[in-house]
């Protein structure tokens, strides 16, 4: 009898096919919806005129085409981007702690980049405006990093074991603290609670090309990493222990795998603000159709993440119009109903 | 030759030694089982010689000391079975034993097509072939047990280390998982390591015992001469009678005190 191959191989293979076939058609449809611009159906005829050796004549004026180029499609790229990177670091998270319930913002992410959002909306926002840098993203950025910093090092230099709780613990701390210091600073900046607001519940809205260049290398890097790390967080699932026992160096893997889904997940919410919900659904429905392997969980993560983003965008577009609902606002209560009917189907079917 | 040898080994924890100056050579294929009662120091020689903690001395296997700094050649060399094994309910068989060849992957790359034949070779020799898409939460507390071996074995580690394999099994499984082990260390030469509760079960597999007491060797040899009544209510505080079968089985059965 030849070797036994790896749970369902073939099975997996139909699973990334899908995956990647749902996020092109999301960025296709995403990018033909919205209050104004060309005709719906003349959209994809446009993008493949513009791709090399075809010609089709779509109609589509220029001036249409600056607000499908410069409008929808670095929104649309971005929520792919952001989409992705909260789900496969969400699933990394869940994986290096071993706990389900993880998300990307546990160690102070959002309390971190919240805090520093706050700050630059508090000290004057409309005096930054001639910036050359927007002070925004990067505020944010370097809140979320110093907040994973401190969780990091407190619960480190405190957990007297290799157990993973103090850092849990310490990053629901950090978290307090920065949450205190926020509202703090709101309690006396009322005037700009509502923008704040906005930003916490996440909007993708302003998107441009630049935000897309800024995030990318942080993303394709952070990505990168965790996904070289899929096969040795199938190892910590036997425990620290054990996977000690098994020759890893499992405080190296869980600082690695933190520190990388950190970083890509500060960069995203610079320009994203917070969505939530994706990093724990998206990787939770992967475990659910496709096994629990972070083999699969991971890359599969990946796609379905950024499919699902940009899906979840539509209706933050339309629902309101022309007003925007806040994409974290849709995210959950789509993802909620759809996420209970996956868990549902599945335990009623086995 | 010598395949296992600890020299001066010591454990503390915050300052209190729970292993004093553990010495011993094994010779390959030897079976060394620990005895002693609970906080003896049994886990914490198994746990030591894993890397689970940290010690001082020497631990050698076949008279190369363990570098302090390398998990991976430590798993090449010693398989550990713990206690109570963390098992991932939605993970399967044939994944589950792959990740014993984890020692042997690099970093960032993944198995070879060595790596799945030895696994293959692994789950027909413990009869878990028919099992390999089970998932871990489908399976009894015996096949588990098997399991867990299997992924040992994986390891092709020449060194076993067994914390308590038995305690969570009933009779049965018991006696099935550890003529498992001898069989293993009869056929490829395995040097193993227990630590027992079970007095009359260690006599009756391991070629010497050893009787740990708050971390110091109190006394060891074979059964007829280690499971004495003196003995075990001296250290374990136990009222026990031991009884010589003929084959040579010493059987040590707890004693009533109160009146029928």
């Amino acid at each position: 009898m030849a070797p036994s191959t790896s749970t369902g191989a073939n099975h997996n293979r139909y699973w990334f096919a899908l995956a990647g076939a749902l996020l092109f058609v999301a960025m296709i449809v995403g990018t033909m919806i919205g209050p104004a611009g060309p005709t719906w159906w003349r959209i994809p005829l446009e993008f493949a005129n513009r791709l090399p050796f075809i010609h089709v004549n779509s109609g589509v004026s220029k001036a249409d085409w600056n607000i499908v180029w410069l409008i929808r499609t670095p929104r649309v790229v971005l929520a792919a981007i952001v989409g992705s990177m909260l789900s496969v670091s969400g699933a990394s998270y869940q994986g290096v702690f071993r706990n389900p319930l993880v998300d990307p913002y546990l160690l102070g992410v959002a309390a971190g980049a919240g805090l520093g959002a706050t700050l630059v909306f508090a000290f004057q926002r409309g005096a930054t405006e001639h910036w050359i840098i927007d002070p925004l993203p990067l505020a944010a950025f370097i809140g979320a990093l110093v907040a994973v910093l401190v969780t990091y090092v407190v619960g480190t230099a405190f957990g007297t074991t290799q157990s993973s709780t103090t850092l849990i613990l310490a990053g629901v701390a950090v978290t307090s603290l920065a949450t205190s210091i926020q509202a703090f600073i709101l309690q006396r900046n009322t005037d700009v609670v509502r923008q704040v607001y906005s930003w916490i519940l996440g909007r993708l809205s302003s998107a441009t090309w630049g935000d897309v260049r800024l995030v990318l290398p942080y993303v394709v890097l952070s990505t990168g990493v965790l996904l070289m790390h899929r096969r040795l967080l199938d190892v910590l699932r036997v425990g620290d222990d054990e996977a000690s026992a098994l020759g890893t160096n499992v405080r190296r893997v869980r600082l690695i795998v933190v520190l990388a889904a950190t970083l890509g997940t500060s960069a995203v919410v610079a320009v994203s603000g917070l969505i939530g919900f994706v990093g724990i659904i998206v990787p939770h429905a992967v475990r659910l159709i496709a096994g629990a392997s972070y083999r699969v969980v991971l890359p599969l993560s990946v796609l379905l993440g950024a499919a699902f983003l940009v899906f979840a965008d539509i209706p933050s577009r339309v629902l309101a119009n022309p007003a925007e609902t806040p994409i974290g606002v849709v995210t959950a209560f789509f993802g909620a109903p759809f996420f209970l009917f996956l868990l549902r189907t599945r335990n009623t079917s086995k | 030759m010598t395949a296992l040898g600890f020299c001066d080994v010591r454990v503390s924890y915050g300052g209190v030694e729970a292993v004093q100056s553990f010495n011993d050579l094994l010779h390959s294929g030897e079976w060394l089982c620990l005895i002693g009662p609970n906080g003896a120091g049994k886990s914490s020689v198994l746990r030591a010689a894993a890397g689970l903690v940290p010690y001082t001395g020497s631990i050698a296997i076949d008279q190369t000391e363990i570098p302090a700094t390398s998990a991976r050649w430590r798993a090449q060399h010693i398989a550990y079975v713990p206690q109570s094994p963390l098992i991932p309910h939605d993970m399967n068989v044939h994944d589950y034993v792959l990740l014993g060849r984890n020692p042997y992957v690099r970093h960032f790359s993944s198995e070879t097509k060595q790596d799945r034949e030895v696994i293959h070779g692994v789950l027909e020799r413990l009869d878990l072939i028919d099992f390999s898409q089970r998932r871990l939460g489908t399976l009894s507390g015996g096949e588990l047990q098997r399991l867990v071996i299997a992924r040992a074995l994986a390891q092709e580690a020449p060194v076993l280390l067994l914390d308590e394999p038995t305690s969570a099994l009933d009779i049965g499984h018991q006696q099935q998982a550890l003529e498992l082990v001898d069989k293993l260390r009869r056929e490829q030469g395995l040097t193993v390591v227990s630590a027992m509760h079970d007095l009359t079960l260690a006599g009756m597999y391991a070629d010497r015992l050893v009787l740990m007491h708050q971390g110091a060797r109190v006394a060891e040899g074979s059964a007829k001469e280690v499971l004495k009544p003196n003995i075990l209510s001296e250290f374990y505080g136990v009222s026990a009678r031991v009884h010589h079968e003929d084959d040579g089985t010493v059987v040590v059965i707890p004693q009533r005190t109160t009146t029928r």
